[in-house]
């Protein structure tokens, strides 16, 4: 995803004189170099200092530029979490956010490095748009409309880099705004974002196997949030898992079970969520996933 | 980057007369609503009349367009009544100023005529000066960013990451005036934090030109900063006497939030007349 991010923004940046870069002291991975090399007044290192990485980022855009700013998530969202809120979103202005290695993906860097509540944060913030692309393909799309966009601030939620592509055959094309069907079946369908697509993938597989026909959606835009789309998915199936590494409350799971309760839908809704507690625990990515009770086999055997 | 002399040009009797009159607009003001950080705005009259009214320029006369950040939001005030004055504010602003239907509150909100940027939360301000003016720098616009800060928002982290990065980036269009006035809502700062003082070599350490005036003083005030050398951003920590202009608010902390009721009303508009 890092490298995808890299070069899309490479290209953007080629397109469009207004796009700046913002960085705090993070290693610029890929064509990231070759911006600093090739726009290096495009290219702004602000060092070890969130704060002035988002306060600068403002002035630019105030003064029409179209700035990202980045760095790893716990550090570009919550160290400057009210230069966020105030210099971004209350003026909202069009930068983004970019939260780099977000969720558990830094799995050995302990919980100072994890981002368990982003999306319940971010999706608070008046004006603020959230977006979390599964694979480097959807995030070749969302920097694309970060990069184009004039609605506000976007924080735009990635993982690291090694990403599997799983969208190359999906059945919708990615739009901004709209939950995106990878494949469609009518028994069950899983909800998730970000980096949790492969294990939404297998725990498709497993149904499948049992003979189920299964939907796999990409909820990539968090906010604004496909409402009438995430109603008619559970409309549509029996059963809908929704999948997601954040806490359980504020987020993906809370939303689509405030859109069951108001839109009366009758299905079998499950949702699998990080708990509300830190992690203490160093392993890999799928190792801390299930400390959380929320592995492949822990979401299957969570349906019986 | 350096403006030309303004010593034998600056006519300080209209200066004095242009603040007396901000200072009475901003008591007038003070009796419609309560909700006034009034002393603040007193604090900062000479400066904010110094930048906009004899620095800046809006363009209009060929120079570059100038940026203005109120980056202690709380002393709008002053700033609000001389978009007033210059009809950029309307009259029906300022009335309904902090009422239902009304656009302006206690703090400037970008997006109202004449405010460039939304402050209140103080720390924010001198960074979005230094994008902006490194945004004018790379537009090679020619344009000059000013900030306008308080003593007490110099102790915010931000700021100081702030002050950092300018230096770093070198942007030298960037002018910062801290408005002074040694008090904060437990007290003195100069009592109560020591260590932040002393200001001018700490700003030189980290690679500003700095200078110390008195901040009342608006001949002292444009000579400081025409005087810069513009080789490095600018810094003028303009010693100033908070509530400045009326006697029993000057230096007393209950003003920094309060409304003078009729009686003290009459004595500070007598005290400001005495003082002309």
């Amino acid at each position: 995803m890092r490298n995808a991010f890299s070069d899309t923004l490479y290209a953007c940046a080629l397109e469009d004189p207004s796009i700046y870069i913002v960085v705090a002291d993070i290693s610029p991975a890929g064509s990231m170099a070759k911006l600093r090399v090739d726009y290096p007044e495009r290219f702004i290192n602000v060092g070890v200092a969130e704060q002035v990485m988002i306060g600068i980022a403002a002035g630019l855009a105030l003064k029409g530029a179209q700035p990202f700013a980045y760095t790893i998530a716990t550090f570009s969202l919550y160290r400057p979490f009210e230069m966020v809120r105030d210099d971004l979103c209350y003026q909202n202005l069009p930068v983004t956010v970019v939260g780099m290695g977000s969720g558990l993906v830094y799995s050995t860097l302990g919980g100072t490095h994890h981002t368990m509540e982003d999306v319940a944060i971010a999706t608070a913030l008046p004006n603020m748009q959230v977006i979390a692309p599964c694979d480097p393909l959807e995030v070749v799309e969302a920097t694309r409309y970060c990069a184009r966009q004039k609605v506000g601030p976007v924080y735009l939620k990635l993982g690291k880099a090694g990403e599997a592509k799983v969208t190359e055959n999906a059945v919708d094309p990615f739009v901004f705004g709209k939950i995106r069907y990878l494949q469609k079946g009518t028994d069950t369908a899983i909800l998730t974002y970000g980096p949790m697509i492969s294990q939404a993938l297998e725990v498709a597989k497993r149904l499948e196997a049992r003979g189920e026909t299964v939907s796999v959606v990409s909820v990539h835009t968090l906010k604004p949030l496909d409402v009438p789309g995430i109603a008619a998915a559970l409309a549509g199936h029996a059963r809908v898992i929704v999948m997601e590494e954040n806490v359980p409350h504020g987020a993906l799971a809370s939303r689509v079970k405030e859109i069951a309760w108001d839109t009366k839908v009758a299905c079998d809704l499950r949702v699998f969520t990080l708990k509300d507690e830190f992690i203490h625990f160093y392993g890999s990515y799928e190792q801390l996933l299930e400390q959380h009770g929320i592995s492949v086999e822990q979401v299957l055997n969570g349906l019986d | 980057m350096t403006a030309p002399s303004l010593s034998n040009s600056i006519d300080v009797a209209a200066a004095n007369r242009r603040c007396r009159t901000y200072r009475r607009r901003i008591l007038e003001i003070s009796q419609q609503v309560q909700a006034l950080h009034i002393a603040s705005a007193y604090s900062c009259t000479e400066i904010v009349d110094a930048i906009l009214n004899i620095h800046m320029s809006d363009g209009s006369d060929g120079r570059p367009r100038d940026t203005f950040i109120m980056s202690k939001g709380h002393g709008c005030m002053i700033q609000y009544v001389i978009l007033e004055e210059r009809g950029i504010l309307s009259r029906s602003d300022i009335d309904s100023y902090c009422r239902a239907g009304g656009r302006l509150g206690c703090h400037p909100d970008y997006g109202n005529p004449g405010i460039e940027a939304s402050t209140g939360s103080l720390g924010h301000g001198l960074s979005m000066a230094v994008g902006m003016a490194y945004a004018e720098r790379a537009n090679k616009t020619g344009g000059t960013v000013y900030a306008v800060l308080s003593d007490g928002e110099v102790q915010e982290g931000s700021t100081w990451e702030a002050i950092m990065m300018a230096a770093s980036l070198g942007v030298t269009n960037l002018v910062a005036v801290v408005d002074n006035n040694d008090f904060q809502s437990l007290g003195r700062t100069s009592e109560t934090h020591p260590s932040f003082y002393p200001v001018i070599e700490k700003l030189e350490a980290f690679g500003w030109e700095a200078v110390e005036i008195p901040g009342h003083d608006t001949a002292a005030l444009v000579q400081a900063i025409a005087d810069r050398k513009g080789q490095k951003p600018f810094l003028v920590n303009a010693r100033t006497t908070k509530g400045k202009g009326v006697s029993y608010m000057e230096n007393v902390p209950v003003w920094h939030y309060r409304s003078p009721n009729p009686e003290e009303f009459r004595q500070a508009l007598a005290e400001l007349e005495e003082r002309a």
